[in-house]
């Protein structure tokens, strides 16, 4: 699928309308490629890809799927044409199993065992299944039910949303795997936002975002580099204190 | 059993189709119409009052007694007192509730007073289920009083269902908590439209190492109102923990109260109470997964009262 998103403008209804979250925001989303969004935090990262889901709609702009205006689409909608969301801080249900939600979110046309995505992710589902998506579960296990979720779902575009966050050095290369396979296997796009240089290195096209815009957009072999040098760059705090980042 | 209608109300409160397993007493209408007692359950007509004993010899295991009570006169104010008397070492599941389908437009009203007196190191899983349901106008009430006595090593699970169709509910509970004893209580209600329900405990930690543990977990929609008002006193060496937790939606109410006195330095006790609408999050996640917003909206109030 082809997603385009047209002169993206966001400012959340509750504040004024000088503070844009999103700037004139335009690129081209397409079929069967892997990109990944970087950018310092705060840069906008995760607001896009709420625009793309429909759970924030934009101050003005358009998204185009394959052609077809979306931008009024709910967010039941747009899941229901193939558009998925990991999120970066997955809620908490008291009473919903992971065996349920993952059942929830396999749609129709989804094969295959439910649970056995939670493998995927480094789970076994004998302990995990019946157990509920409450406050029980560790922040890594719920990122890594939440990244299983999506994979069940079997979405045309998927954007997983920091998936690598707070997850351990021994299910990090499992899930590096995951987006290989997905990414090889299957004729879908998919965006993962990440700070990870392993990550970064997957993909086919990096997008970088800041105060945002997008600043760069481009295949990795010319990205990366350029990217990894620029982190490198001395930056002024906010009390004008010259500091080298890492 | 008498008609599809009694079939429907007894399923709805006893989880059963047809004859029960084990030892069985069905009320309906203010009248016993069924009981059954076995070799170690036994169950007698109370002489003085109306209601019944219900025996369970020492060392009982894996048997069962269920106890419905239906309702479906308009106009019937129903009485009733139970008494349960667990014998030692025994091992029971009892299966109580009460459905009340009233289509008139006068009140349906059952009072049900079960005492308990759980014999030492015995075990008791109470289930208890509320519904109503008919037409008219008449109100659909019940006021359960739910009393025990755990003696030493006893260990108690109630769990005490109210879900659709009652107007008017006062709940009393009130417990004894012997040494090493164990007593849980699970209570879930939804209330609706003009409905209140009311649930009151008092509930003692009397012997060391007794321990206790509420839950409260209750949904208000509508325009109803609901109190939770859950007292614990730890007398020894104890524990005690109460949580109430209760989504509001529409134009409801939810008022908790939970309180806990400690007598002893070792008394651990706990309370948390937290009163909220449903987290905006959990609903758009559900939608991302492709439910409706009405649909996500129902998966988590299920979820919640499950
Ligand atoms: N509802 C809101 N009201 C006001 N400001 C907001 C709101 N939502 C986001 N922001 C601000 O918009 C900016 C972009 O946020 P966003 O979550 O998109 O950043 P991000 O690039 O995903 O960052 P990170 O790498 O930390 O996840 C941040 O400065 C944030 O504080
Ligand atoms: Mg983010």
């Amino acid at each position: 699928m082809l997603l385009e998103l047209k002169n993206i403008w966001y400012s959340p209804e509750e504040t004024t309308e000088s503070v844009a979250i999103l700037k004139d925001v335009s690129c081209t989303l397409e079929d069967d490629r892997f990109y990944v969004i970087t950018g310092p935090n705060g840069g906008g990262k995760s607001t896009l890809a709420k625009i793309i889901m429909g759970i924030y709609k934009p101050t003005s702009g358009k998204i185009i799927l394959n052609g077809d205006d979306i931008t009024n689409l709910s967010i039941s909608e747009r899941a229901k044409l193939g558009i998925g969301y990991a999120f970066q801080q997955p809620p908490r249900f008291k009473g919903i199993t992971v065996g349920e939600l993952l059942s929830l979110a396999r749609s129709k046309k989804c094969v295959g065992s439910g649970c056995n995505y939670l493998f995927d992710v480094g789970l076994c589902p004998k302990d995990y299944a019946n157990r509920e998506v409450n406050s029980s579960l560790s922040g890594g296990e719920l990122k890594r039910i939440e990244i299983a979720t999506l994979l069940s779902r079997n979405c045309k575009i998927t954007v997983f949303d920091e998936p690598e966050a707070g997850i351990d050095m021994w299910s990090f290369s499992k899930l590096t795997d995951i987006f290989e396979k997905i990414h090889k296997g299957r004729d879908v796009t998919t965006v993962v936002i990440s700070h990870q240089e392993r990550i970064l290195k997957l993909a086919d096209e990096i997008i970088l975002m800041q105060e945002g815009v997008i600043k760069e957009k481009g295949e990795k072999i010319v990205l990366l580099g350029k990217i990894m040098k620029g982190k490198n760059n001395f930056k002024k705090d906010c009390l004008g204190r010259v500091e080298k980042n890492e | 059993m008498n008609n599809l209608l009694d079939d429907n109300l007894i399923a709805q409160v006893a989880d059963l189709h047809g004859i029960p397993q084990g030892a069985y007493n069905i009320r309906k209408n203010g009248v016993g119409i069924g009981r059954r007692s076995t070799a170690n359950i036994e169950i007698k007509q109370k002489l003085d009052k109306p209601g019944i004993d219900i025996i369970v010899k020492p060392g009982t295991r894996g048997e069962s007694v269920h106890i419905p009570v239906i309702i479906t006169a308009e106009g019937l104010e129903d009485m009733v007192y139970n008494t349960f008397y667990i014998g030692e070492n025994s091992d029971v599941l009892i299966v109580a509730g009460c459905g009340i389908h009233n289509d008139g437009n006068k009140k349906s009203q059952h009072d049900g007073i079960h005492d308990f007196i759980v014999g030492k190191g015995a075990r008791v899983r109470y289930v208890e289920k509320h519904y109503g349901e008919g037409e008219g106008t008449g109100e659909r009430i019940l006021n359960p009083q739910t009393l025990l006595e755990l003696q030493e090593g006893a260990r108690v699970e109630l769990e005490m269902v109210q879900i659709r169709g009652v107007d008017s509910t006062k709940r009393y509970t009130k417990a004894q908590v012997g040494k090493n004893a164990y007593l849980k209580i699970t209570e879930k209600i939804l209330t609706h439209d003009q409905q209140s329900a009311e649930s009151e405990m008092d509930m003692e930690l009397k012997g060391e190492d007794a321990s206790i543990q509420i839950i409260s977990r209750s949904i208000a929609r509508g325009k109803s109102k609901q109190i939770f008002y859950p007292r614990l006193s730890g007398l020894t060496k104890c524990r005690g923990h109460v949580q109430c937790d209760a989504i509001i939606m529409d134009n409801a109410m939810v008022r908790a109260i939970p309180e806990i006195t400690a007598y002893h330095a070792d008394a651990q006790l706990i309370h948390e109470a937290a009163i909220g609408k449903i987290a905006g999050e959990q609903i758009v996640k559900l939608m991302t997964l492709g439910l409706s917003e009405k649909e996500a909206e129902e998966t988590i109030l299920k979820g919640f009262l499950k």
